[in-house]
């Protein structure tokens, strides 16, 4: 009973209309973060005519660089109906060991890939632990979470790496743009080429399509023979080799890396994944709506200062988005469950 | 047919999960070009059998051959790579997925460097539901579809590769007349054109329409495997049940009273619509139907688990408000659910704890019944014995009444969440499938329960797939189709064929 391929029309019960529906409402969340951007762009723009400067938008670009390179490792574990916790601390402890080698006169290619790896390692274990463990991500996690800062305070002690006794090359690589003066910085083709691999991969490769399988109905996945413990213990060794990249290029653009680089950044990540429409339940969302959430959350905080209101406020305008998000999922998912269940009954 | 040599077999099986023995010793031989039927009361061992030849789980002892060779399926695509199709009672998608993608997961066609054919897999989707003649867009998602369409999608899964063997877990559970014959001509076709067919289904009558053998299973074991010709629905139903009906089902005749459950035009939109009836006191009233129809549903509405859209609830004359199971409970009304494992029983829980625990509020209106907790204290030895009373009631099976509830077999857990009801004294009692998956001897002390506290004049609704057991034990039966409630049908007049009739929409609301 093979199938033979043929270009079929088949009739649709009015299911194209719910169809359409869902495709909107989920549109809808990247269209609507975009639109909350430009406004305040706007906005910021009209009460400080400097912000949108050519060294305005770079200022703004590499700010968002390093929080989407980590929002894309974690949306990939998100989908799976996981978190990592850790990806701060990962983060501190890759910018470090990356630094540490750049201090001993080291290569910086190899000093990237260096921060990559140590990323990766970490990545590694977290995976391990979560799928044979059978114990909550988030718990797991957590504990991985003070581990490796734990790791990171024995090593690093009171030592810190400042731009000072960083190869100049290393320096530049953080701050310069592309043709030297253009506002779009090197750090960010990398987090942009990050992103759409990771994105093309989601979506157009096997692997990929297994990721939102298993985090929409694992049950399934398995009886469909999806190896699941593989493809988690891989999102991890993603999200870590990625979290492990953005320390290295944390170092590159700040320059400084003590013991607390990276600290308490899991939630702004996480709330960045879930601001970007990366639904906690597993098995919907993109990388590229986490990517635009990262971009929204840094765009706020370089706004405030801008607009003279007090970075004090940055924590909290931080949380409220992230329940306005939350809020908005619960609505739409009623939403869905609604009309889809009106069709169904229409159709029965 | 059947002479040949068989495609896929399982010699001498068995398989144990923990204490409980699922099927031992089993053999059975399925041959290219034949459907075979697999009967058996519910807990007999079908579904673990299937799962052996699916690669979920690996026998204990025995083997499994394909083509004659001995092989191991360490897991679901091991088989699914053999060529093995399985349709699971329970559709098992992916609602986030679209349609094509959940029927191509694992196995989407690529274009050149390993990428996925999108288009392929919507072009390969429609034409397979084209040929099973559905009406369903390849890029609809998953979320949300009926059980019958997710139950296509299946199918149109199953169909989609090159399945040397297919089966199938009660597939026409949920479909309707026209459903189903539809899909036994897609079963013939497919055997004709060679595969090798497993066919589970309750529904008696379907083997003789399908199959050309059937093999029974009891309590795990292997009972017969025999041709279909010249045998009768009875000679099945005695293969399975190993006794007379009489002897299971002891209805005592019972004089109903005064109507303790009124339900009048209840509708929750998109669920079921402006459902009515009444339960009277002394009187069980079953109520069937299809998987899908809407009964439980019905049920959780009442006792208020879910809210109600329009119509109303009454017990005893008090309406009740709706999605609130505490006035429910202080109303005298019980629900016994579906699903003991998850919204029945807190599985690590003590025995008696479990009974205790609906009884730690407020005392129910309906019976003298006392509050355990005082100043809310809970008063452990008042809470031990009321639990050892209804254990020794029910005649509970266990080690101490202090153990978890998960060291109790299915039979038993079922015992405990009745128990655990029956302890609040409720005057109206709702049991949804009450002995499923448990095994016969208890089923019948189950059913001599139910039937004694109808006696004493409860009033019970009874809400079960297991067409003989609603034959046997109701008084009356109803029967939801598609979220409506379409007959309602008295004891001297319910036969299998007249209720399936009603649940397969072929007799007029």
């Amino acid at each position: 009973m093979s199938t033979t391929v043929s270009t079929v029309d088949t009739p649709t019960r009015g299911s194209k209309s719910a169809r359409r529906v869902v495709d909107t409402l989920l549109r809808l969340r990247e269209l609507s973060i975009i639109g909350v951007l430009v406004v305040l762009l706007v906005v910021t723009e009209l009460g400080n005519p400097r912000f949108l400067s050519t060294q305005g938008i770079k200022d703004l670009l590499l700010n968002a660089t390093i929080l989407v390179l980590v929002a894309v490792g974690q949306a990939v574990v998100v989908i799976t109906r996981n978190v990592d916790l850790s990806v701060g601390s990962v983060l501190g402890i890759a910018a470090f060991a990356t630094g540490d080698y750049l201090h001993s006169g080291g290569n910086a290619v190899v000093a990237v890939l260096l921060g990559v790896g140590v990323g990766l390692g970490f990545g590694v274990l977290n995976g391990l632990l979560v799928s044979l463990g059978k114990v909550p991500a988030l718990v797991v996690t957590l504990g991985t979470l003070y581990v490796i800062r734990g790791i990171d305070s024995m090593w690093v002690g009171s030592r810190e790496i400042t731009a000072s006794n960083l190869p100049a090359g290393f320096i530049s690589f953080g701050h310069n743009s592309i043709g030297g003066i253009g506002p779009i910085p090197y750090l960010v083709l990398l987090a942009v080429a990050a992103m759409v691999i990771v994105g093309d991969f989601l979506r157009s490769y096997r692997g990929g399509r297994e990721v939102y399988a298993l985090g929409s109905n694992p049950t399934a996945a398995r009886l469909a023979g999806v190896p699941v413990r593989r493809r988690i213990i891989a999102a991890y060794v993603l999200c870590g080799a990625l979290a492990g990249l953005a320390g290295a290029l944390y170092l590159a653009r700040f320059g400084n890396v003590d013991s607390g680089t990276g600290s308490g950044y899991e939630l702004t990540v996480v709330s960045a994944v879930v601001v970007g429409g990366v639904a906690f339940t597993g098995g919907s969302g993109s990388v590229y709506g986490a990517a635009l959430g990262a971009v929204l959350l840094t765009s706020i905080n370089s706004m405030l200062p801008s607009l003279g209101v007090s970075s004090v406020w940055e924590l909290a305008i931080d949380g409220f988005l992230l329940l306005i998000a939350i809020a908005v999922d619960r609505v739409v998912a009623l939403r869905v469950a609604t009309v889809l269940r009106r069709r169904s009954a229409r159709r029965g | 047919m059947g002479e040949r040599d068989p495609v896929i077999e399982l010699d001498a099986v068995s398989k144990s999960f923990g204490s409980v023995r699922a099927l031992s010793d089993v053999s059975l031989g399925l041959a290219g070009g034949e459907v075979h039927g697999l009967a058996g009361e519910n807990g007999a061992g079908k579904s673990t059998l299937i799962k052996l030849l699916a690669g979920v789980h690996q026998p204990d002892s025995g083997t499994v051959r394909l083509g004659g060779e001995p092989v191991v399926f360490h897991g679901p695509a091991d088989a699914r790579d053999a060529g093995v199709a399985v349709i699971y009672q329970e559709p098992t998608l992916f609602p986030d997925l679209t349609v094509a993608e959940n029927i191509f997961m694992g196995r989407q066609p690529r274009t050149g460097p390993r990428r996925i054919d999108r288009s392929a897999i919507r072009t390969a989707t429609a034409a397979l539901f084209a040929r099973l003649d559905v009406a369903m867009s390849p890029d609809e998602p998953a979320r949300g579809l009926s059980i019958a369409d997710q139950q296509i999608v299946e199918i149109a899964k199953a169909l989609s590769f090159d399945a040397k063997v297919l089966i199938m877990d009660e597939p026409t559970a949920a479909l309707t007349g026209s459903e189903v014959a539809r899909l036994f001509g897609v079963v013939r076709a497919l055997a004709e054109q060679g595969a090798a067919v497993l066919f589970v289904s309750h529904r008696l009558a379907e083997f003789f329409q399908i199959c050309q053998r059937v093999t029974t299973l009891r309590d795990g074991r292997w009972i017969a495997t025999e041709p279909l010709t010249g045998r009768t629905e009875d000679d099945l139903v005695q293969r399975m049940v190993g006794r007379s009906l009489d002897e299971l089902y002891p209805k005592q005749d019972t004089e109903p009273g005064a109507v303790a459950l009124a339900v009048r035009r209840l509708t929750r939109e998109g669920v079921f619509t402006d459902v009515s009836f009444d339960v009277r006191h002394g009187e069980i009233v079953g109520l069937a139907g299809l998987v899908g129809a809407g009964r439980s549903e019905v049920a959780r509405a009442v006792f208020g688990v879910d809210r109600w859209d329009a119509g109303s609830v009454e017990v005893m004359g008090r309406a009740l408000s709706p999605g609130s199971p505490t006035a429910a409970m202080s109303a005298g009304l019980a629900l016994v659910p579906e699903d003991r494992r998850a919204q029945g029983l807190v599985m690590d829980m003590s025995i008696d704890r479990n009974i205790a625990l609906p009884g730690l509020r407020a005392p129910g209106r309906g019976g003298g019944n006392k509050s355990l907790s005082r100043f809310g204290l809970i008063s452990r030895t008042a809470e031990r014995s009321r639990a050892t009373d209804w254990a020794i009631r029910l005649r509970l099976k266990f080690g101490r009444l202090a153990d978890a509830v998960d060291t109790l077999s299915g039979g038993n857990q079922q015992k405990v969440v009745l128990a655990k009801w029956l302890a609040t004294a409720p005057r109206v009692l709702i049991v949804d499938e009450p002995t499923r998956g448990i095994d016969v001897g208890t089923k019948a002390e189950v059913h001599r329960l139910l039937s004694r506290l109808a006696a004493e004049g409860m009033a019970v609704l009874m809400i079960s797939s297991d067409l003989p057991e609603i034959l046997g034990m109701a008084d009356r039966v109803l029967v939801m189709h598609e979220g409506h409630l379409v007959a309602e049908i008295a004891r001297a007049d319910a036969t299998e064929q007249s209720v399936m009739a009603a649940a397969t929409g072929r007799v007029p609301a």
